[in-house]
């Protein structure tokens, strides 16, 4: 009896040690970087910036399942986390519509002041959208538009469209010397608008130069589906002068199958902007060449959007008066002659 | 329903799968053996409740929060009535998430959406409901007739339903239209929202099909012991099928009560939601073996999860941490319920 007992507290006391050692090794930041990390630009003292009103926000958005999306949130949350008078309502990332429904219809309930949303699915959740407009709740709509332009006083928008034209624009200036150059795409998730608007803007764009894209395939943003959808294709195209990968999360697979088929007789250009893509562009020591940005910084506007809305300011760079209607972004290149000025704001994968 | 197909009289029939049903066990009413395994769950849901009213207040009693829980709860929870069914008959449906997609896109292309516009709205709950149905039927006959194993059969139908779900979409998200549609399942009669009437229907409905009709009394024989439920003059087979039908046609109902809510239908719509569905009937007390099930205890751990949400919501917990908590809640209910049932049996 005593014997079993001791036996229990022992495996209790093992289990535990394990525990502790397990969680020991959980850490993923270095130890210097919490002090190096210098406070963001954004601290430009002007009137704006000064505490006023306290302002509720609920935020809500996809779940972080890859890095940009995971940046999303996070600059999101470090932004609000600057200003006294931003209080952040977070509600759990997910990709289900009808729990992102639920979670808007609660910051109703709850009377927040501002929603900002990046919605899984902007026709889903235009709906609740306007629900929370007409309870007077002011709405930023971030990346993935709504329906109705009802279902928001602002849109923070990226460029998808320009994303591709980025993209194609510099292939031409690379390869387009060549009538014959084989280019090839690889997508993100085929069914969002916004890889259509990135793959019609690339098409345009190397139309341009008499090119076209010779072969496309699609991922899904993870690095799994990015390492899949690339290995197939060097399978099916021999010989390549340029590749362009919709998004970098995906493009740390790519470049894993790009390593396993021993190719490297094209330049590959990324797409959204990682730090670990940036940094492989200023080393110049892969296929990567240049990076299209698509800010992972856009709830972040969107939470200072909608404390300047609520608090009733305006943008103080513009003449205008009210808040403007529709925020779009640039998507400018990044090689290695520019990387420097872009690597600050660019998001971990 | 299949009364005629009988080869023995009802009686006598009915009379061997009561043995076969559950040996010891009082026939099932909310009340009855069930007692002990659902105590867990209420006490669970209560001390949630009680941890949501202490941290939040008159924001989480308040009516517009509990219907936002329910809302939140019904298109898992119809679909776990579901899941109850074919979890008890000693099966396992993995395509209902799937289902919910491949019905809310069938039931509003351009095609539904015209023919209920000249018809009559009720074209797209048809649909829908047809699709699940359908869906359900090709699982129930692969799986009884084709002895293809459930978890296979379903898994198959998991990606076979989303592909084509897909290819019907064009992977593009399909906007309602139909104002007759919009309008019913924007109501709420008396104050509840139609899409928690249904979840109450259908719960009903589950509730007495499974405890109250010879249905019921087959399925919980065949999960049991089918070869026992065969000798005593159970068609197992065509048994087993009409449970799939069944589960399918829970899916196709969550499908179009998913087009209500988000008025739009996708490809992505329901994804994982049959992991939700099993975790809810599984914490609810229907053992995942088969013969034995509680239609009470499915709706109970339902509604924990909606809640965990929401109080999770309110207290603004951060994502990753609401995450855990979800896992050590499901483990530690089914902990609780296992010893409640373990000191019920003793005591008896």
């Amino acid at each position: 009896m005593s014997t079993a007992l001791r036996r229990k507290w022992l495996a209790a006391a093992g289990t535990a040690a394990a525990l502790a050692l397990v969680v020991g090794c959980t850490s993923n930041t270095p130890e210097a970087e919490d002090t190096a990390e210098a406070p963001a630009p954004a601290a430009a003292a002007g009137s704006n910036d000064e505490a006023g009103d306290k302002v509720v926000i609920g935020f809500s958005a996809p779940a972080a399942d890859h890095g940009w999306m995971g940046s999303i949130t996070k600059s999101a949350v470090d932004e609000a986390a600057k200003y006294e008078d931003v209080e952040l309502v977070q509600a759990e990332a997910t990709n289900d519509v009808n729990l992102q429904i639920s979670q808007i219809e609660q910051f109703i309930n709850d009377g927040v002041d501002a929603i900002v949303l990046l919605p899984f699915d902007g026709a889903a959740l235009t709906e609740v959208a306007i629900k929370a407009m007409q309870a007077g709740i002011v709405v930023v709509n971030v990346d993935r538009e709504f329906e109705d332009p009802d279902a928001a006083r602002t849109t923070v928008l990226g460029d998808n469209y320009g994303m591709g034209v980025s993209a194609g624009t510099y292939i031409c200036g690379e390869v387009g010397g060549n009538p014959d150059a084989k280019v090839a795409e690889i997508a993100g998730i085929d069914n969002l608008p916004l890889t259509q608007q990135r793959s019609q803007g690339f098409e345009d764009a190397l139309g341009a130069c008499g090119l076209e894209v010779s072969n496309r395939v699609a991922a899904d943003f993870t690095v799994q589906g990015g390492e899949t959808a690339a290995a197939n294709l060097l399978q099916a195209a021999p010989q390549l002068d340029a590749i362009w990968n919709h998004d970098d999360d995906q493009g740390v697979g790519i470049m894993a199958a790009i390593e396993n088929a021993g190719r490297d007789e094209f330049i590959m250009v990324g797409g959204a902007g990682s730090k670990n893509v940036m940094e492989s562009i200023k080393a110049d020591d892969t296929v990567l060449k240049a990076t299209v940005i698509y800010p992972s910084t856009q709830a972040a506007d969107g939470i200072k959007l909608a404390r300047l809305l609520v608090q009733g300011k305006s943008m103080s760079d513009l003449v205008e008066v009210e808040v403007p209607r529709t925020v779009q972004l640039y998507a400018p290149v990044v090689t290695k002659e520019n990387v420097d000025q872009y690597l600050p704001t660019a998001f971990e994968s | 329903m299949s009364e005629q197909d009988m080869t023995v009289p009802a009686a006598d029939e009915s009379a061997r799968v009561e043995q076969v049903a559950k040996p010891g066990e009082k026939r099932g009413g909310v009340l009855s053996g069930a007692t002990g395994r659902n105590l867990g769950l209420v006490i669970a849901l209560v001390a949630l409740c009680i941890f949501g009213i202490i941290t939040a207040g008159e924001r989480f009693a308040s009516i517009d929060n509990v219907l936002t829980i329910l809302r939140l709860a019904s298109v898992v929870g119809v679909i776990s009535i579901g899941m109850t069914f074919v979890i008890t008959g000693g099966g396992i449906d993995l395509s209902v998430g799937s289902v919910i997609g491949l019905a809310s896109v069938w039931a509003s292309t351009l095609a539904t959406q015209t023919m209920a516009e000249d018809f009559h709205w009720i074209v797209i709950v048809l649909c829908g409901l047809g699709v699940g149905l359908g869906a359900g039927l090709i699982n129930g006959v692969l799986i009884a007739y084709g002895k293809v194993v459930a978890f296979i059969a379903t898994l198959a139908m998991l990606v076979s339903a989303r592909g084509l779900a897909e290819i019907i979409a064009n992977r593009q998200t399909q906007i309602v239209e139909v104002d007759g549609f919009l309008d019913f399942s924007r109501s709420s009669p008396l104050g509840v929202p139609m899409l928690v009437w249904i979840f109450l229907l259908v719960s009903v409905a589950g509730w007495i099909l499974l405890n109250r009709t010879t249905f019921g009394r087959r399925t919980i024989a065949v999960g049991g012991n089918p070869e026992a439920a065969r000798l005593a003059g159970i068609k197992v087979k065509r048994h087993t099928m009409y449970l799939y039908a069944l589960c399918g046609l829970t899916a196709g109902i969550g499908g179009v009560m998913m087009l209500g809510r988000t008025t739009a239908g996708s490809s992505t719509n329901g994804q994982l939601y049959e992991l939700d569905a099993i975790a809810a009937v599984v914490i609810g007390g229907t053992l995942l073996i088969g013969g034995r099930g509680t239609i009470v205890g499915t709706v109970l751990g339902v509604l924990i999860f909606s809640t965990l949400s929401n109080v999770f919501t309110q207290n603004n917990l951060s994502i990753s941490a609401q995450a855990i908590a979800k896992g050590v809640i499901i483990v530690v209910a089914v902990l609780l319920q296992q010893r409640i049932a373990e000191r019920s049996r003793a005591g008896t």
